[in-house]
């Protein structure tokens, strides 16, 4: 689509919305020659344990998705499904679910220390990276199976028939294409992780530059070293970016994943025998935390405080506001313009834009006062990327395929929207919504810089619980918000679908 | 009568020219794959612009006009209808906002007696067959009441006899409605068929009308080896 003058000011103030604080953090932030030991250090960190996370999570995805993409089982499609449940999912979630698998008292340490093996600590840089591969392990499998399905039925066919081996000439092309694209999403998330690190990393070793930047805030309020290190983080989150940018050619959310071609080749015993071990490792890995919340949380649930449930409404009720201002920002940001707009917001980590609201906002207003409209908005601009990601194309086809249809019987300005894009992108809106609100819901970023306990969310909510060490309080809380995130997903996702003609 | 004159358009690289009078009743367009005829009836809709010349219906200058407002109704080779609306409602998009209600209607039933559709208004176009669905865009472009018809390999996804009744639906509402056509097709038969004119169109140029069999009997070698004749 053309840009026309509502997109390109749309266009404008989402990057003004981004670049202020920016140019704020800039301005206070002074040169790099106040960088300490231990914030280089931080620095080092975040690279090699986003580097680490993103190798492990590719490697370990490939023979999984490839399991996947040839073999047929019950359940195959709620599993590919429920691989997309992690992006979605509370981080903070997570983190107890975890905890309960692999920490002190975990079941791995329960099964294991009887046995003489060593016990297992997840806090440090290890638990770090366990977390960033729970997380980031089921992406790129979407993303890699998105690979594999792409290629046509007929090209496995050809290859059956002329007895060439897939591996050679299918697969590892397509992974050659694909895999550079899913490490560099994978290695950008990581690079931005705050509540992981703020969990389960600290101290020397494990700190990244986000965290660095919470503690200067909160511990030593010293708010020139938070814009130095904002500034830092500003350019490791850019130059990653851009870098995905150049690498990624598709998303990972697409659905349609359960589509299953017909395979010639993987049916020796041994094959076989080797994916099913994939397919198990890979579920029991996503899906015992997940489980161990649920049965940990569940008697906690009728004994939850009242500030638990007035922060869950709190957290609703921004969900809905974030999911409103994305999709509304989305549709006038429907062109490639746009998307490079957005993506400064994904580029610029929440914290930074959070430390230049904080600098810009302190002198006039007490933070805490607008802690909760400050997320919402920075929320906002970190879905709007993928929201983008979501829609263009269901927007691009609509375009392709009615276009000429729709200027020939001159449908135009609501009409056109109504008749030509409505009804085509209810799927991807219902999905996009669903995604804003589930992520929106779970965010446990910027919301930790500004309150002052009087306004917590639920997923701050839950940390606080848990660094008190209220850990069967926090786990009940985390089971609320984790059936309060996906029941707003799916309610989304289920809204887009209905009634959807073919 | 449509005049093309010195129109040039380019896609990319290509390059399409056209310095043609156009005026039977019915026109063919026949040339190989990739040759621009989808390209020249793009340029006479009004989805591709021109870099020079002029397009004029009966001395009139179209070719400055946005697609809807040219005199122009088009038959696309598929995704001619809206799936998620009714056949009725994809009707009814013919229509300015000017008309009555009840009138629509009315022109809406009547024209799909026309196309033999009778009774088909609430249904959705994934509930019809190929042929059925074509019908429907014939319906639509009588009800759109434009002086020239364009169709852009409309009925290549249809079998060999239900091409030939839509082709000859063409015909019929051609006459009736004092309709000037232009189509591209693929095979010569559809030419004979029903045009009384057809078009050479080979790499990038639009060469003037003939009658079709003159064309047919005497093509220009690369047509000749197009058609394997």
């Amino acid at each position: 689509m053309a840009p026309r003058p509502v997109e390109l000011s749309t266009s404008l103030i989402v990057a003004g919305v981004v670049m202020i604080p920016v140019a704020t953090v800039l301005w206070y932030g002074g040169g790099p020659a106040r960088l300490t030991p231990a914030d280089w250090s931080a620095l080092w960190f975040t690279i090699w344990q986003a580097l680490l996370s993103a190798a492990l999570s590719v490697t370990l995805a490939t023979p999984i998705a490839r399991a996947l993409s040839r073999r047929a089982f019950l359940g195959r499609a709620t599993l590919i499904t429920l691989m997309g449940a992690p992006f979605i999912l509370p981080v903070i979630v997570a983190i107890l679910g975890l905890l309960a698998v692999f920490g002190g008292n975990g079941i791995v340490n329960r099964l294991f220390t009887p046995l003489g093996l060593p016990r297992l600590d997840i806090y440090g840089y290890h638990g770090v990276i366990l977390a960033h591969v729970f997380f980031n392990l089921p992406l790129a499998v979407r993303m890699i199976l998105q690979g594999w399905l792409a290629l046509p039925a007929e090209r496995f066919r050809l290859a059956a028939s002329l007895g060439k081996p897939v591996w050679r000439v299918l697969e590892a092309p397509m992974l050659w294409r694909v895999l550079p694209g899913a490490f560099a999403v994978i290695f950008i998330i990581c690079i931005g992780s705050f509540a992981v690190a703020l969990t389960l990393g600290g101290g020397p070793k494990a700190t990244t530059v986000e965290l660095a930047i919470y503690q200067a805030f909160r511990f030593d309020f010293d708010l020139g070293k938070a814009a130095t290190l904002a500034i830092v983080q500003l350019c490791l989150g850019l130059s990653a970016g851009f870098a995905a940018l150049k690498l990624t050619h598709q998303t990972g959310f697409g659905t349609g994943l359960d589509r299953q071609v017909q395979r010639w080749d993987g049916q020796a015993t041994h094959a076989k025998i080797l994916d099913v071990l994939w397919i198990l490792v890979g579920t029991l890995f996503l899906v015992t935390p997940l489980l161990a919340i649920a049965s940990a949380g569940f008697t906690g649930l009728v004994y939850l405080p009242a500030e638990v449930w007035l922060a869950a409404i709190r957290s609703l009720s921004m969900a809905l506001a974030t999911t409103l201002l994305t999709i509304g920002l989305s549709w006038s940001l429907l062109h490639r313009g746009g998307e490079v707009a957005s993506l400064l917001g994904i580029s610029v980590s929440g914290l930074v834009l959070g430390t230049g609201m904080f600098l810009l906002f302190q002198p006039i207003v007490r933070p805490a006062a607008i802690a909760l409209p400050v997320t919402v908005m920075i929320n906002a601009l970190m879905a709007l990327p993928f929201v983008l990601r979501i829609l263009a194309p269901a927007a691009r086809d609509a375009r392709q395929d009615f276009g000429h249809l729709a200027d020939m019987l001159s449908l135009s300005g609501f009409a056109q929207f109504r008749i030509v894009y409505l009804p085509r992108l209810r799927r991807p809106l219902g999905f996009a919504a669903g995604l804003t609100a589930a992520l929106s819901m779970g965010d446990l970023g910027v919301i930790a810089l500004f309150s002052d306990g009087q306004n917590a969310t639920l997923p701050l909510q839950v940390y606080r619980l848990m660094n008190s060490y209220q850990i069967e309080t926090a786990r009940a809380a985390a089971l609320l918000l984790l059936m309060l995130s996906l029941g707003l997903f799916w309610l989304c996702d289920k809204g887009g679908r209905m009634r959807v003609a073919s | 009568m449509l005049h093309l004159k010195d129109a040039i358009s380019f896609q990319g690289n290509f390059r399409m020219q056209a310095n043609v009078e156009i005026s039977g009743r019915v026109t063919a367009l026949l040339g190989p794959s990739g040759v621009g005829k989808s390209t020249l009836l793009n340029m006479i809709a009004g989805f591709v612009p021109l870099s020079s010349g002029g397009i004029t219906w009966h001395g009139r200058t179209i070719s400055d006009l946005p697609a809807h407002r040219r005199p122009v109704a088009m038959i696309f080779q598929d995704n001619n209808l809206f799936p998620h609306l009714t056949v009725a409602a994809n009707l009814d998009l013919a229509f300015g906002q000017e008309k009555a209600l009840q009138d629509r209607q009315d022109q809406i039933k009547t024209v799909l007696d026309r196309v033999d559709l009778t009774g088909f208004e609430s249904r959705k176009p994934a509930s019809l067959s190929g042929g059925q669905q074509a019908r429907v865009a014939i319906a639509r472009v009588i009800l759109q009441n434009r002086p020239l018809m364009l169709l852009d390999e409309a009925f290549a996804a249809l079998g060999p006899a239900l091409k030939r009744d839509m082709l000859h639906l063409v015909n019929k509402i051609s006459t009736e409605e004092k309709m000037q056509v232009i189509m591209i097709s693929h095979d010569p038969a559809d030419a004979r068929l029903i045009a009384q004119d057809a078009m050479a169109v080979l790499d990038g140029i639009a060469n003037p009308p003939l009658p079709v069999d003159t064309l047919l009997s005497n093509p220009p070698q690369k047509l000749a080896a197009y058609l394997g004749i």
